[in-house]
């Protein structure tokens, strides 16, 4: 029976994973074009092993410039810190879901790919979650991640210029699709991300500022907005704010 | 591309060890009401700086992603999924290039 069980909970996990897998090949597969796309000798290995070892599209989407340009250890290292810093916000939260069956093992496997997506899945979840319903929700999102960047960067160069110009947009889509919800529906949150990107006009177009590095731009501007967000407005519990 | 191996163990080592450590080391939840807050912000701002102004350079042309954008801003205020955002700012991508290179 506790066979059966367990079965079950990782069949479960798989087919909760499903939809992730798909969203996640679209936007890994504009992910690879955009690796193969900076012109400084990637192939398509880079861009799977960066794929396979991340896991993470907007830290990835700003390490790879910085892989290009020659950036140093400090400002990838830096980048990837403030960029994917939300997730040690969701482990802690994750790590309240967890249930007896997760042995300390599975927490260093689970967090690898603890992503936005699987994270929002999981905590949707309203009972502890296992472990075998764990690995089988983190499944399917590697895989369309992983083999979505291959596609991307093998196939990206026998589609059509335009088709490979046009997919450029997705990841800026999918972006856009987790920020725009939040802002409608909470206004602090709303003017954070406007200030955020006031500030990022104010550092790509004025030229002193501009110098200071892509990765090093991302991470003032958010940190500033946020910073002074989390001061004006600070929040009550998970996802209320005071206004 | 010599330090792509250095380059690769530093961006995923960062970033494991971001979602590691919270998930193996902690137990109780933050109680502190500005880091919790500084946390709940942050991703959004990354983001919106990330694609902010970066998306108008992302195709080949800025008119086709003012379209792009413009579709992917409508639908995600109307609440649609991340593939159906993705996706569709695409084709609006595509039918403006279309229309730019052949009909204008």
């Amino acid at each position: 029976m506790k066979k059966l069980q367990e079965f079950n909970d990782f069949k479960k996990g798989i087919i909760d994973g499903m939809p992730i897998c798909l969203g996640y090949l679209s936007v890994s597969f504009a992910f690879g074009i955009f690796v193969m796309n900076q012109g400084v000798g990637f192939s398509w290995l880079h861009a799977l092993l960066i794929s396979m070892t991340n896991v993470t599209s907007a830290g990835q989407l700003a390490g790879v410039p910085i892989i290009a340009a020659g950036g140093t250890f400090l400002e990838l290292a830096v980048s990837q810190l403030v960029i994917n810093l939300r997730y040690a916000l969701m482990s802690v939260s994750l790590s309240q879901k967890m249930g007896p069956s997760v042995r300390m093992i599975d927490r260093f496997l689970i967090s690898f790919i603890n992503t936005d997506e699987v994270f929002a899945v999981a905590t949707s979840r309203k009972e502890m979650l296992g472990r075998k319903y764990m690995y089988g929700l983190i499944l399917m999102p590697y895989l369309g991640w992983s083999s979505g960047t291959l596609l991307g960067a093998v196939a990206g160069n026998f589609l059509p210029e335009i088709v490979v110009t046009s997919l450029g947009l997705a990841i800026y889509g999918m972006f856009t699709a987790i920020v725009v919800p939040k802002t409608k529906e909470n206004k602090m949150t709303a003017l954070c991300v406007i200030t955020a990107v006031v500030l990022s006009l104010i550092f790509n177009f004025v030229p002193v500022l501009k110098g200071i590095g892509d990765g090093f731009i991302i991470i003032i501007c958010s940190v500033v907005a946020s910073a002074l967000f989390a001061a004006l407005a600070p929040i009550r519990q998970e996802g209320t704010v005071n206004e | 591309m010599n330090n792509f191996a250095l380059y690769l163990l530093i961006m995923a080592g960062v970033t494991y060890l971001i979602r590691m450590l919270p998930l193996v080391l902690v137990k109780k939840k933050i109680t502190n009401k500005y880091v919790v807050s500084f946390l709940y912000y942050l991703p959004y701002a990354v983001l919106a700086v990330m694609t902010v102004p970066a998306v108008f350079y992302a195709t080949g042309d800025i008119w086709s992603a003012v379209v792009g954008f413009a579709t992917a801003l409508i639908l995600a205020y109307l609440g649609k999924g991340l593939m159906t955002v993705a996706i569709c700012s695409c084709v609006g991508v595509l039918i403006t290039e279309l229309i730019l290179r052949y009909l204008v």
